[in-house]
């Protein structure tokens, strides 16, 4: 085989390779689940009255301290509903979870936390989704992992379920406790 | 029959929903409507991919709508509007991404490959053709050219 046949043969199984890397990852990747621009950067400051109590003011360093989950929810959102009993059981367990009320009514959010339960440490009011576009956030819900300083480790879009928690979140939980 | 009435009614009702939505931003000037009528089309609804955020109905372009109406408003420049939202979204919302080490290859591979494609064809076809020039060089010297004379005469 001549030199220019070998590299052009090289080539082509290199273009070949290529796709089949490409195509592989389409397939493995879930192209509506987008990775958030803020990994890596602090959480955005906000100042946001609670969900309970409009004269109650939470800001950023009320969050900072101790690693925690940030939960993107509404009642308006039927994932959510999904979703609320594990953040139940993962409180009851002594997981630090925030909540952002997104584009949602105060009254019909309180309803909700007292049918289903508050697993939530904070709850933030967010009726305009002011917090929510800081954060990147295109639907409900999203979970964000914050570190004890603040620092945005990992966004979840959709809903966590108990196997998601065993299978990768809760090592990621531990090892910001562990920090 | 009947089947077919429904199917054409969710036809119709999805003739409806595929509208661009519509907004009514008052602009001062001709040039800031012209410049958000590119920007929201050249950025890329989050939510529901592949529609950018002029024709999206997702309570999220609006949103971005809303926003680049204001920062338009606000006398901000094209860069820092859309900086703002790659901010906070990520290149995703670009239809159009920059030049970096992560997309380098989207930008420049087709070409880098239509490129070598053709330098291999070239290539090809130049050894084709010097070995063909090389085959007609191939004359013969005057002894086999009497040779040769010779044979075909005893075939006559």
């Amino acid at each position: 085989m001549s030199k220019t046949r070998l590299i052009a043969v090289f080539g082509v199984l290199i273009g070949v390779a290529l796709f089949a890397a490409m195509a592989l990852f389409g397939i493995n990747n879930d192209p509506s689940k987008l990775p958030s621009a803020l990994k890596g950067k602090l959480f955005p400051e906000f100042s946001a009255p609670t969900v309970h109590d409009a004269e109650k003011i939470i800001t950023r360093d009320d969050m900072i301290g101790r690693p925690a989950l940030v939960n993107v929810w509404a009642t308006w959102c039927v994932e959510c509903k999904i979703e609320h009993p594990v953040f139940n059981e993962l409180a009851r367990q002594g997981v630090v979870i925030h909540g952002i009320n997104y584009k949602d009514d105060n009254a019909e959010a309180q309803r909700w936390l007292e049918d289903f339960l508050n697993p939530y440490q904070l709850n933030i009011s967010d009726p305009k989704g002011r917090l929510g576009f800081d954060l990147g956030v295109y639907g409900a819900p999203e979970t964000f992992f914050i570190d004890k300083h603040g620092y945005i480790v990992h966004r979840h879009t959709g809903v966590i379920d108990e196997r998601m928690w065993q299978e990768k979140f809760a090592a990621m939980y531990q090892e910001l406790l562990d920090e | 029959m009947k089947r077919l009435v429904y199917v054409l009614g969710l036809l119709l009702a999805c003739l409806g929903t595929a509208q661009a939505s519509i907004d009514t931003y008052e602009f001062s000037t001709q040039a800031e409507r012209e410049r958000y009528r590119t920007l929201v089309e050249e950025l890329r609804c989050p939510k529901c991919q592949n529609q950018n955020i002029a024709d999206s109905d997702a309570p999220i372009a609006m949103d971005m709508r809303d926003e680049i109406y204001s920062k338009l408003e606000a006398g901000q420049s094209d860069e820092e509007i859309i900086g703002f939202l790659v901010e906070r979204y990520g290149d995703f919302v670009r239809y159009k991404p920059p030049v970096n080490s992560k997309t380098v290859i989207l930008w420049y591979g087709p070409a880098a490959f239509l490129a070598f494609g053709l330098l291999m064809v070239v290539i090809i076809l130049m050894r084709r053709r010097r070995s063909v020039v090389a085959k007609q060089d191939q004359s013969l010297s005057s002894d086999e050219q009497a040779r040769l004379s010779d044979i075909l005469k005893q075939y006559k």
